[in-house]
């Protein structure tokens, strides 16, 4: 047993971390991340340079790594450094295409991991609340192509993507996991309207509207009406990502919050020497590494082939990483005091950043149901065998 | 990262489950499964089990008769052994004098007391905790006065768990009550069978009588049972206690726990359905899985950190603090489990010999006693607070 990281994995986190040191300040940040475009294309590139991107994706894609030790090393320094650039877009699409594409459709990998096409997946609507199979969407058949109506919300950079990752209903009813398809959208496709708008974390979104987007037949990823359970597999790699970033944000908030504790003075005394914020303090510490353990978990279970097991260990993640992360953000501003809730404090965006991850791909009580269906079906599985 | 257990300690994984498939008696580990009492007999008979296999004193060195395991095979003998309903290892003689002797005991301490501990020939416990000076230690009284060749020892030690067994006790006494309070400490060890020892049992709120108060009046202790130095038992001491918190993460009792849990809510029926399926109810088991979940893997982190030998430090407080947390909620989602059938208490029913039948459900004879015995993990071994306390200044230096 080893929880050390390989040479390898330690290089590409440094070098990272050392760029990202140099070049990526709190106030560049915040001018990218909550400017016009929400990040910054120079960022961008020179981190797919760096090989952030390619670490998400197996050699034989076209990557130099792509397991998810490699994913959670990339994240957490994204994390860490709070970079809003539009990493988790490619790995979502990204694994979408070396999941379930064709040859020719595997050949826009290149442009993700050169850092040249910014992808984005555009799943969740207006009126769903993180569930996947609830998709109103539709594509219907025209000629050899289809056509595709709907409306998609906060859809990560969707307003600045080349390419969209669109989930559209091709057969069934809203709700149902059947019937559900995985299209390949450019995202300048005639017929797509976008109102783009900032985060309150840093970074794009955009609500977009699809009427009549006519995509040739070669736009279906992988089995028509099977989309879901692709849908759920990357959105796996994207629950990793996530809590691998919040992991990153979340060691900083507490090292700030501890710093801020030696060094603050009340009462003539640093407020650190005060019994009762040494305990809350501790627990913060404690609760960090149990995120830590559970994104090691994700990390080592995300290429298990017993879907319960693997589907188990990434809730799980996303729901410790939510509930821990929130406890770390609220705790964070509260121990700062009035310092704490202004824009001025860099910890104030970590925290943003920590709660809001709680909003991408399904938040704590989300993850806890799906964790608590997951172990039902378990148990049905034992009885039938 | 490598997360797989080596074909190595797959291997030994096995070798201790055929053991324990072969050796534990089977009465035994029911008792344990189902939280029942156990009498000293299921104590020193396991305990004997153990030894003759050479594994009683697992983390002890080799040449004092420990086994050399690394740490991750300790880890997995723990494991296997809770798995399998083993009764936990009584610690006092084993887990908490045995190193302390090791480390600082002379030649002769060692020489007479260590094969007694392993042969189960002493009956050993714990003279710490005093009732003005618990988690506070450091404010004990309880004094020792140099008389010729022997200490004139005074004082009242409490909480000596299963001290009504105890023919030994290793006991902190102030040999110097002129210097600062954690300088004037002395680790001597007593003889309980002579005149001016007493001990009285202190009923616990489960109607158990685990504990004890012990009065020192005038006791003779000879020079010879003084370890170490004189005024300079605090060091041992807090020795001692960071064994004690190791393993204190309690891993495999949760995981057996965890299990018992689960078999018993789907039995156990609410709205006409199992509990566990009752949204509120399975949330709470979701939650404290994944929490138990998160800890093995932190365990395992500490555990490797510490592989090139010695015992971690304040890691193990925070294993403390989340390992009693996590095993206190799972007995008490037992306890609710029970629904009304946690009220009924009939003493007689925690032991195995209890042979009417049971009343309600057959865990609730021990869900509500045990739920309210337990609430002591998170006090004793140095309380949660004292933990969060060590944490603060060792770990973030505040």
């Amino acid at each position: 047993m080893n929880f050390q990281l390989d040479e390898d994995r330690r290089m590409l986190a440094d070098a990272l971390g050392r760029y990202l040191s140099e070049q990526y300040s709190t106030d560049y940040r915040n001018k990218a991340a909550y400017g016009a475009q929400g990040f910054s294309a120079d960022t961008y590139a020179k981190l797919a340079e760096l090989g952030a991107i390619g670490a998400l994706f197996k050699e034989a894609d076209g990557g130099f790594g792509g397991d998810g030790v490699d994913i959670s090393v990339v994240f957490e320094a994204l994390g860490t450094h709070l970079v809003a650039e539009p990493l988790l877009g490619a790995l979502l699409v990204g694994r979408a295409l070396t999941e379930a594409g064709s040859d020719v459709q595997k050949a826009q990998l290149e442009g993700i991991i050169g850092g040249e096409t910014i992808a984005a997946l555009a799943h969740d609507e207006p009126a769903n609340h993180y569930e996947l199979n609830r998709v109103a969407t539709s594509a219907q058949t025209e000629g050899d192509g289809w056509v595709l109506n709907g409306s998609k919300a906060v859809v990560l950079f969707g307003d600045q993507a080349q390419l969209l990752l669109v989930s559209a209903r091709t057969a069934g009813a809203v709700g149902d996991e059947a019937g559900i398809s995985l299209f390949l959208v450019p995202g300048d496709a005639a017929g797509i309207s976008s109102r783009g708008y900032g985060r309150i974390d840093g970074g794009h979104a955009a609500e977009l509207v699809l009427a009549n987007v006519k995509v040739g037949a070669d736009a279906l990823l992988g089995k028509l009406g099977e989309g879901h359970a692709l849908l759920e597999r990357i959105c796996g790699f994207g629950l990793l990502a996530l809590a691998a970033e919040s992991l990153g944000a979340m060691d900083v908030a507490k090292n700030h919050t501890l710093e801020y504790l030696r060094t603050r003075k009340q009462f003539g005394v640093p407020i650190g020497s005060f019994q009762a914020l040494q305990h809350r303090m501790a627990d913060l510490l404690l609760e960090a590494e149990q995120a830590r353990s559970a994104v090691i978990n994700a990390a080592a279970a995300i290429d298990n082939p017993d879907y319960l097991e693997r589907e188990k260990a990434l809730s799980a993640a996303k729901y410790s990483v939510g509930q821990i992360g929130t406890l770390m953000a609220e705790e964070a501003i509260q121990m700062h005091g009035g310092i704490g809730v202004t824009w001025e404090l860099p910890l104030a965006h970590y925290a943003k950043r920590i709660i809001m991850i709680d909003h991408q791909l399904g938040d704590m009580d989300h993850h806890l149901a799906r964790y608590i269906a997951l172990q039902a079906q378990e148990r049905a599985a034992a009885k039938a065998a | 990262m490598d997360l797989q257990f080596s074909p190595e300690e797959e291997a030994f994984r096995a070798e201790v489950r055929a053991f324990l498939k072969d050796h534990l008696p089977p009465e035994l580990a029911a008792k344990v499964k189902a939280g029942q009492r156990l009498t000293r007999f299921d104590q020193e008979n396991w305990h004997a089990i153990l030894n003759k296999k050479g594994w009683l004193a697992y983390h002890w060195p080799q040449e004092f008769g420990g086994t050399g395991w690394s740490p991750v095979q300790k880890f997995i003998f723990d494991d296997e052994c809770a798995l399998a309903g083993g009764p936990r290892l009584v610690p006092f003689g084993l887990s908490m004098l045995g190193p302390v002797l090791i480390k600082y005991g002379n030649e002769a301490q060692k020489s007479h007391w260590l094969p007694r501990i392993l042969n189960g020939d002493d009956w050993w416990c714990q003279g710490y905790s005093e009732p003005g000076a618990g988690s506070d230690l450091a404010s004990l009284k309880t004094t020792a006065v140099r008389h010729g060749d022997h200490y004139i020892v005074n004082g009242q030690k409490t909480w000596t768990t299963q001290g009504q067994h105890a023919n030994m006790m290793f006991c902190l006494v102030r040999t110097n009550k002129e210097v600062k309070s954690q300088q004037g400490i002395s680790f001597v060890l007593i003889d309980m069978n002579q005149p001016g020892v007493e001990v009285r049992p202190i009923r616990t709120l489960d109607g158990d009588k685990e504990v004890n108060e012990v009065f020192l009046t005038d006791v003779k202790v000879p020079l010879e049972n003084l370890v170490g130095e004189e005024n300079k038992g605090w060091t041992y001491a807090k020795y001692l206690l960071t064994y004690e918190r190791t393993g204190i993460a309690g891993v495999g009792f949760s995981m057996a726990g965890l299990e018992k849990l689960k078999v018993i809510a789907q039995r156990v029926q609410r709205n006409g359905k199992p509990l566990i399926e009752d949204p509120q109810f399975a949330t709470r088991m979701a939650k404290v899985e994944i929490e138990l979940l998160n800890m093995a893997t932190t365990n395992l982190r500490v555990i490797a950190s510490v592989a090139d030998g010695g015992v971690p430090g304040a890691e193990s407080s925070m294993l403390k603090i989340k390992g009693t947390v996590i095993r206190q909620e799972l007995l008490s989602l037992v306890r609710r489990a029970m629904g009304p059938y946690a009220l009924p208490f009939i003493e007689e029913a925690q032991f195995a010999e209890y042979a009417d039948a049971p009343v309600g459900p057959k865990e609730a004879a021990t869900a509500a006693a045990a739920y309210f015995n337990y609430r002591k993990l998170s006090i004793f071994g140095g309380s949660n607070e004292i933990q969060r306390n060590i944490i603060s200044k060792m770990i973030l230096g505040l």
